[in-house]
C-alpha cells in the first residue's frame, strides 16, 4: 500500500494546476487552447473541493464536484457552439482577432 | 332655489364639455341646439330667481351657496361658491340673455364656417367663465372667470388662427390682459395679506364688506387702485385699452358677445362688486372718473377717423365703458350698472347688425365701399338705425336714460362743470361717428364692386331675429331706469340699492372730492342736487347729440363732398386720428421693442452664456474624460482575463498579509 499522501501536496497540485490555467487563459491565443485552460482551472478547483470532503470525512466537496462538472459540461458544450459560429463567420479562433467590443 | 343657483354657470359648461368631448360626430344642427340650450337653460334659471327675488323683500334678496372647499390652508380658507344678488342677477340676465341671442344668431353666421364645433364649444366655455365671474362669492373664484373669459377672448380673437393677423390680435389681447390681471392679483394679494394680519382670513365679498371698515384709507386707496388696473385691462380702458379695436379680427358674433355686451363690462361688475372697498378710496373714484373720460373722449375721437365699421363699433365701445367707469368712479354705481345693461344691448346689436352686413356685402368692411343697403337689407337697416338712436342718446330710447344718468352724477358728484362737458362732447361725438357709419353704410350710392352688389341679400331668418330682439330691448330697456326728474322711479338704482347701499353718495360728497372742485375752480354748487340744473344739462345733452347727428346728415347726405375737403384742410390732423394717435406705434418703440431687447440681452448674455455654458461646459468635460478612459477598453477579452485576475491577486495578498 502506497503511503498516505500528505494534503498540502493535494493542494499545492491544485494551486499549480490553476495558475497554469490561469497564465494560459491570458497568454495563449487560440480559442480552443484558452477554453481548454478554463477546463484546467475548474478541475484544478475541483481537486481541492474533494480533497478538502476527503479529509473533513464529508460529501460536500464530492457534491460540489458533481455540480461543477455538470456546469462545465454545459459550458463546454455552449462555448464549442460558439466557437464554431465564429470560425464560419471570420475563418479563424484567434481571439485577437475579436475586439468589436472595444471602446 | 338657493341650492340650485351653480346651476347658472354649471349649463353653458355642460354645453361645452358635450360639444367639445362627444360632438366630433354631431351633425351642425345639433352642436347648434346644445350650445343654444345650454345658455337659454342657464338663463330661465337667472329669471326664474328674479322673478323669485320681485317676490322678496329687498334685503333678503341674497342667495348663497357653498359648493366645496377649495383652498384650506391654516386659517385661511377659500370656498367654491356661488353668490346671487341683486347685483349679479342683472348681469346674469344680461350675460344668459344677450349670450343666447347671440348664440342663436351665431348658429347662422357661422354656418359655414369649418371650425363650427369648435367654435360653439370656446363660446360655452366663455358663457360659464362669465357666468362664474359674476356669480362667484368671492375673489378667488371672480378671479377664475376673470382669467377664464381672458383665456375665451383670447381663443375667439384668434379663432381663424391660419391668419396671421388674427393670430397676432389675440396674442395681444391676451398679453395685455395678462399686464391688468397682475394689478387684480397683487389687489387680492394686498387685500388678503392686511385683513389676514388683522385675523380676517377670508375672500369672501360678504365677509369682505363686514371687515371693510379695518382697512385704512390709505391702504384701501392702494387696493382699490391695483384692482383699477385689473378693470382698464379687461374693460380697454387708457392705457391699456390697445388690445381691444384689434379684437375685431374675431368672428363678428364674438365681437357682439365678448368684446361689447359682456367680457369688457367685468372691470365696471368688478368694480361695483367691491363698491364698499371703493367707497373707502375717494382719490381712487376720482382717478376712475379721469381716466374714464379721458378714454370716453379720446376712443370718440378715433371713431370719427375711421372707415373700417367693426373699428369704429371697437372705438365706440371703449368710449362707452369709459361712460360707464365715470358712472362708477362718481360713486353711481347703479348708473353705471345701467349703462352696462342698455350699452349691452345696443352695442351687441350694432355689433351682430354690422355681422349682418358684412354677411350682405361678402365680408367687406369698409364703408367707403357700402352705401345704399337701405332698400336691400330693411330689417338690418332697421334696427341698426333705433341702435344708432340708442347710442346717440335721443330722448325715449335706452342709451338716452342711461348716459344722461351718468353726465348727471360726474358733475353733481364731482362738482365740476368740465367734467359734464367733457361727457357731453364725447356723447355729440358718438352720435357723429354713429351716424357718420350709418348714413355711409346704408344712405346714398352704392360704391360697391358689380359682383358684390349682385350678392347683397338680407340674411337668413336665425340672424334676423335676434336682431329684432335687440332692438326692441335697446328701445324698453332704458324705461327701467326712467330719473325722477322725468317723472319715473328709476326702478334700476332702487333694486341695487341693498347691493350699494344709500352711502354712496354720503361718503362722494365726505371724501376728496373738494381738491376737484377747488382745481377746476369749477361753476358747480357745493352739494344739493337741483332739479333745474339737472333739466338744464339733460337739454344741453340732448342737443348736443342731435347736433352730432345733424353735422353727420350734412357731411355724409346733404353734401357729400364736405367731408373730402374738410379732411384735406387738415390733413395733419386727419391723419393723426385715423392712424389712432399712434398710440401703438409708441407702444411698440417704448414697450415692445424696449423689452423684446431686455429679453435678447438675457437671451443672449443670461441664457446662452451662463445656463448653457454652465451645462454645456460639464457635459464636455464629461465627455473629454470619458474620451481618455474608454481606451482601457481594448475589446480583447484577454486583457479584460489579466485585469480580474490580477485584481484578484492584489486582493488575496492583502488579505494574506493580513492574516500574516
Amino acid at each position: 500500500m502506497l503511503p498516505e499522501i500528505p494534503q498540502d501536496l493535494y493542494y499545492l497540485l491544485s494551486a499549480v494546476l490553476f495558475t497554469v490555467g490561469a497564465i494560459g487563459v491570458i497568454t495563449r491565443r487560440n480559442a480552443i487552447v484558452i477554453f481548454m485552460c478554463i477546463e484546467l482551472m475548474l478541475n484544478a478547483v475541483n481537486l481541492s473541493f474533494v480533497t478538502s470532503g476527503n479529509f473533513l470525512n464529508s460529501l460536500d466537496g464530492t457534491i460540489f464536484v458533481i455540480f461543477i462538472m455538470a456546469v462545465a459540461a454545459a459550458e463546454a458544450a455552449v462555448g464549442l457552439a460558439i466557437f464554431v459560429l465564429i470560425f464560419r463567420l471570420k475563418g479563424t479562433v484567434h481571439v485577437d482577432d475579436f475586439n468589436l467590443l472595444k471602446g | 332655489m338657493a341650492d340650485l343657483i351653480w346651476l347658472i354657470p354649471a349649463f353653458p359648461a355642460i354645453g361645452f364639455l358635450i360639444n367639445g368631448l362627444l360632438g366630433v360626430r354631431f351633425p351642425k344642427t345639433l352642436t347648434a341646439w346644445v350650445a343654444c340650450l345650454s345658455v337659454i337653460a342657464s338663463f330661465a334659471v337667472s329669471a326664474t330667481i328674479f322673478v323669485q327675488f320681485l317676490q322678496m323683500a329687498p334685503e333678503s334678496r341674497v342667495f348663497e351657496k357653498t359648493v366645496f372647499d377649495w383652498i384650506v390652508s391654516g386659517d385661511f380658507k377659500t370656498q367654491i361658491g356661488f353668490r346671487i344678488d341683486a347685483l349679479s342677477i342683472i348681469m346674469c340676465l344680461i350675460v344668459s340673455g344677450v349670450g343666447s341671442l347671440i348664440h342663436i344668431y351665431s348658429a347662422g353666421y357661422m354656418h359655414d364656417d369649418p371650425g363650427f364645433r369648435r367654435y360653439f364649444c370656446y363660446l360655452n366655455l366663455f358663457v360659464f367663465m362669465m357666468l362664474t365671474l359674476v356669480t362667484g362669492d368671492n375673489v378667488l373664484v371672480m378671479f377664475v372667470g376673470w382669467e377664464g373669459v381672458g383665456l375665451c377672448s383670447y381663443l375667439l380673437i384668434g379663432f381663424w388662427y391660419e391668419k396671421d393677423s388674427a393670430a397676432n390680435a389675440g396674442k395681444k389681447a391676451f398679453i395685455v390682459n395678462r399686464i391688468g390681471d397682475f394689478g387684480f392679483l397683487l389687489g387680492v394679494f394686498t387685500l388678503v395679506g392686511f385683513l389676514g394680519s388683522q385675523g380676517i382670513w377670508t375672500l369672501k365679498f360678504s365677509e369682505l364688506q363686514a371687515n371693510a371698515h379695518l382697512i385704512a384709507p390709505g391702504l384701501a386707496t392702494v387696493i382699490t387702485l391695483l384692482f383699477f388696473v385689473g378693470a382698464t385691462g379687461k374693460s380697454a380702458q387708457i392705457p391699456l385699452y390697445v388690445w381691444l379695436p384689434d379684437a375685431m379680427e374675431g368672428p363678428t358674433p364674438v365681437s357682439s358677445l365678448i368684446h361689447a355686451a359682456t367680457m369688457v363690462t367685468a372691470g365696471v361688475y368688478m368694480i361695483a362688486r367691491l363698491n364698499f372697498l371703493y367707497v373707502l378710496a375717494p382719490t381712487t373714484l376720482l382717478i376712475i372718473t379721469i381716466v374714464g373720460l379721458l378714454t370716453a373722449f379720446f376712443a370718440a375721437t378715433i371713431g370719427c377717423a375711421q372707415y373700417d365699421i367693426k373699428r369704429v363699433l371697437a372705438y365706440s365701445t371703449v368710449s362707452q365703458l369709459g361712460y360707464m367707469f365715470v358712472g362708477v368712479g362718481a360713486g353711481a354705481y347703479a348708473a353705471g350698472v345701467f349703462h352696462l345693461m342698455t350699452h349691452a344691448f345696443f352695442k351687441g346689436l350694432l355689433f351682430l347688425a354690422a355681422g349682418s352686413v358684412m354677411h350682405a356685402m361678402s365680408g367687406e368692411l369698409d364703408m367707403r365701399k357700402m352705401g345704399g343697403l337701405r332698400k336691400k337689407i330693411p330689417i338690418t337697416y332697421w334696427t341698426t338705425f333705433i341702435a344708432c338712436l340708442a347710442i346717440a342718446g335721443v330722448p325715449g330710447l335706452s342709451g338716452f336714460f342711461s348716459k344722461d344718468e351718468i353726465l348727471w352724477m360726474a358733475y353733481s358728484r364731482h362738482h365740476s362743470i368740465w367734467f359734464w362737458l367733457v361727457g357731453a362732447a364725447t356723447a355729440g361725438m358718438t352720435a357723429f361717428y354713429m351716424f357718420r357709419m350709418f348714413f355711409n353704410t346704408f344712405h346714398g350710392e352704392s360704391r360697391a364692386s358689380e359682383e358684390v352688389k349682385h350678392h347683397i341679400h338680407e340674411s337668413p331668418k336665425v340672424m334676423t331675429v335676434p336682431l329684432m330682439v335687440l332692438a326692441v330691448l335697446s328701445i324698453a330697456g332704458g324705461y327701467v331706469g326712467v330719473p325722477h326728474l322725468l317723472g319715473g322711479a328709476n326702478h334700476i338704482e332702487k333694486w341695487l340699492e341693498p347691493v350699494f347701499g344709500h352711502h354712496a353718495p354720503a361718503a362722494a360728497h365726505a371724501g376728496g372730492f373738494n381738491i376737484v372742485s377747488t382745481a377746476f375752480a369749477s361753476s358747480g354748487e357745493a352739494g344739493g342736487i337741483e332739479a333745474g340744473m339737472e333739466m338744464k344739462l339733460m337739454i344741453g345733452a340732448i342737443i348736443i347729440g342731435l347736433l352730432g347727428i345733424f353735422i353727420a346728415w350734412l357731411f355724409y347726405v346733404k353734401n357729400p363732398n364736405l367731408p373730402k375737403r374738410f379732411v384735406q384742410k387738415f390733413q395733419g390732423l386727419f391723419t393723426l386720428v385715423h392712424n389712432k394717435y399712434y398710440v401703438d406705434e409708441v407702444y411698440g418703440f417704448i414697450f415692445v421693442r424696449g423689452l423684446m431687447k431686455l429679453g435678447k440681452f438675457f437671451k443672449d448674455y443670461f441664457d446662452e452664456l451662463i445656463i448653457d455654458g454652465i451645462i454645456n461646459n460639464i457635459a464636455a468635460a464629461l465627455s473629454g474624460i470619458g474620451n481618455i478612459i474608454r481606451k482601457v477598453q481594448t475589446g480583447l477579452v484577454q486583457g479584460y482575463a489579466f485585469a480580474i485576475i490580477f485584481g484578484a491577486i492584489i486582493v488575496i495578498g492583502y488579505l494574506i498579509s493580513r492574516i500574516l
